[in-house]
């Protein structure tokens, strides 16, 4: 009896840091935004339960044209990142051996030592009208004037892709790192080619890692705010840049929640969907990051 | 060393290896190895981990590129081909099923690669399956199937291409004991269905004489012996081969005498024998000899009396007694000089009552015991 009460006291103790974390830091900041986003302004301090505000969202195009478009670039962006991870992992993973393994590794980290914000000002100096690609160009002499690079899609997309890197090649060594050599062996052996045995058996074996890193970079991408902000500017057209001008410039909190319930439901719904078009469940593709 | 099936006429032999030598830097992994194997044997390459069969079956298999010699799979060379397009196949040492697909599709990859029909398929997938009696098996994933069961997955998943020559990587080396033996006999038996050339690796001698025609053992990466199982057992022809096939009592000595083929050895502590000498060279008076009696070859009697029929003779006194029914056994501590000696109790229940502290006469013939020559290389690892 005693040493029954003593084990329940431990273990409440040790979930109780968790149980805070969970209850003041992620549900009850959601059930309160929750509470904002279905009530709706009719008179300065009165306010009446409605689900206007979702419905302003599907009735101003902008708005949801911008979470679309927000929602297509990061999977644009997720499978660009997919496709320049994977070669790099494989090699890393399978290839490099000893001493060089870990450096490469150590290389992918390298940029995340400082912080996100002073990395996407580095791309801004490379990029800007007045930066050094566009001087370097000007006096090898291939452009006239200077270029800006800055402020459009593609940049975007360039950033957002350097930003999320690392979270997709982790889990990719991780799962890579777990195949035994003999089974790449025994695919050459009974006849396939590379290509056979990519298709075949790496990345059916690499699976969970790909799923993983996938949801990870998507969610991360879906929600940046400062990438977009900084690279793309004003065109950027991010939908968290809606949600932050709902809530610090128009002062409209109960539209920015209602934003940000969309933008939770939408990236779970894709998460879901990548789910089940990958044939993965969530616990198994999380237990490889 | 060649094999004395070299000779053999052309086209009866699968595989032929000429003078394989590879290098890993400065380190030697296989020296100088020659030899060739009739067309639907069983050969096993047999030597402790490390002395480079693994590198030797990695070469034949096309992983690894020897650096001089050549191998040659029915009349050809294959040096120049990729493993994928090599006449072989090979079983690896934890089997490589691949996990992400069932039975039948682990046995259909190798012919989906080929592009063989998908109908012809289904019918050769089956037929490899029943032939290793897993006919059901099929749509099973991996993980369902039993160490013996997937064992056998792994060789038809290779005998379905009909390869000239199966290599094998110990692959019994996982499973447990009463598996194994069992497997033991399995393997031959279905090396004996296919008719395929089977080159096993191993370290467990047991396995390698248990299904092989001809084993080659291997140690620094050269072949010591190549010979049937018999062979290697009754003539050993190095100290190596002599100590790693079976178990035997040893004792180093001086020749202090020499006959023909039959030395007079004195052990530093005193004990003199006579034996058969053995091995490639010459020995002469006042060399330094390792002298090989196996447990089954010494004669018991009780009491200390001495048989003059005998060549050898010692006594000595039972430390303890090793149960194992019919290859029962007994250590002995030598009344002279305190050395040990593990003799076998005869099969007749003569020495059931043996216990520990009986005094035993032991006697052999020298054509019982071998000596070699040690102060030439025959280090062990």
């Amino acid at each position: 009896m005693h040493v029954r009460s003593t084990t329940k006291l431990t273990l409440i103790l040790l979930l109780a840091p968790f149980v805070i974390w969970l209850t003041a830091l992620v549900i009850l900041p959601h059930v309160d935004m929750f509470m904002l986003s279905i009530r709706e302004k009719i008179a300065p301090r009165t306010y009446q339960t409605s689900f206007a505000n979702y419905q302003e969202f599907f009735t101003e195009p902008l708005y949801w044209n911008t979470l679309a478009r927000t929602a297509v670039m990061s999977i644009f962006a997720t499978i660009l990142t997919l496709f320049i991870a994977f070669p790099i992992s494989y090699y890393i993973a399978k290839i490099a051996r000893g001493k060089v393994k870990s450096i490469l590794f150590l290389l992918c980290l390298l940029p995340f030592w400082v912080s996100e914000l002073v990395r996407t000002f580095g791309w801004m100096i490379l990029l800007r009208e007045t930066g050094i690609i566009s001087n370097l160009l000007q006096w090898a002499g291939v452009v006239d004037g200077p270029v800006e690079m800055l402020y459009n899609d593609a940049t975007v997309m360039v950033g957002l892709v350097y930003t999320s890197m690392l979270f997709m090649v982790v889990p990719l060594v991780t799962t890579l790192d777990s195949l035994d050599d003999s089974y790449i062996e025994a695919g050459y052996d009974l006849g396939g080619n590379g290509f056979t045995v990519m298709r075949e058996i790496v990345i059916p074996h690499a699976m969970p890692g790909i799923v993983s890193g996938c949801i990870v970079v998507f969610m991360l991408t879906l929600g940046n705010y400062l990438t977009p902000i900084l690279l793309g500017g004003k065109n950027s057209l991010w939908f968290t840049s809606q949600i932050y001008n709902q809530f610090i410039t128009r002062f409209n909190w109960e539209l920015g929640s209602a934003f940000g319930f969309l933008l939770l439901i939408v990236s779970s719904l894709m998460v879901w969907l990548g789910l089940k078009l990958s044939r993965q469940t969530l616990s198994s593709t999380m237990a490889e990051g | 060393m060649v094999s004395s099936n070299a000779l053999a006429a052309p086209g009866a032999v699968d595989l032929e290896c000429r003078n394989l030598v590879k290098h890993f830097g400065d380190f030697v992994a296989v020296d100088d190895v020659s030899f060739s194997i009739p067309a639907g044997s069983f050969f096993s390459i047999l030597g402790p981990s490390g002395c480079g069969k693994t590198t030797l079956l990695r070469m034949i298999a096309g992983f690894q590129e020897p650096t001089s010699g050549d191998i040659i799979i029915k009349g050809r060379s294959v040096l120049s081909e990729p493993p994928n397009k090599r006449p072989v196949n090979m079983v690896f040492q934890h089997l490589a099923l691949f996990p992400m697909m069932t039975v039948a599709e682990n046995v259909a990859y190798g012919l989906k690669r080929q592009g063989v029909a998908k109908a012809e398929i289904g019918t050769r997938v089956q037929k490899a399956l029943d032939r290793v009696s897993l006919s059901d098996a099929g749509p099973k994933r991996v993980d369902q199937l039993s160490g013996g069961q997937r064992q056998r997955v792994a060789i038809a998943r290779c005998m379905v291409l009909d390869p000239d020559v199966l290599l094998l990587d110990e692959p019994l080396g996982a499973l447990d004991l009463k598996l194994r033996e069992h497997m033991k006999v399995e393997l031959k038996q279905l090396q004996h269905q296919f008719g395929t050339t089977f080159v096993y690796i191993t370290h467990d001698q047991s396995e390698a004489l248990v299904m092989s025609d001809n084993v080659a053992v291997m140690n620094n990466g050269r072949f010591e012996q190549v010979g049937t199982p018999q062979e290697l057992y009754h003539q050993p022809r190095t100290a190596f081969v002599a100590g790693f096939v079976g178990d035997s009592n040893r004792w180093m000595g001086k020749v202090i005498d020499i006959d023909n083929n039959s030395a007079k050895i004195e052990t530093s502590d005193g004990l003199v024998f006579v034996s058969e000498t053995a091995g490639p060279d010459q020995i002469s008076k006042g060399d330094r000899v390792e002298v090989f009696v196996r447990p089954e070859a010494v004669t018991l009697t009780r009491g200390t009396s001495v048989d003059r029929a005998y060549d050898n003779n010692l006594t000595g006194s039972v430390t303890s007694l090793l149960f194992n029914g019919a290859a029962s056994r007994a250590l002995l501590k030598d009344t002279k000089t305190g050395g040990a000696i593990t003799v076998n109790l005869p099969q007749t229940g003569e020495f059931g009552d043996l216990v520990q502290g009986d005094v035993l006469s032991l006697s052999w013939q020298r054509t019982k015991a071998k000596c070699f020559r040690t102060d030439i290389a025959t280090q062990e690892s």
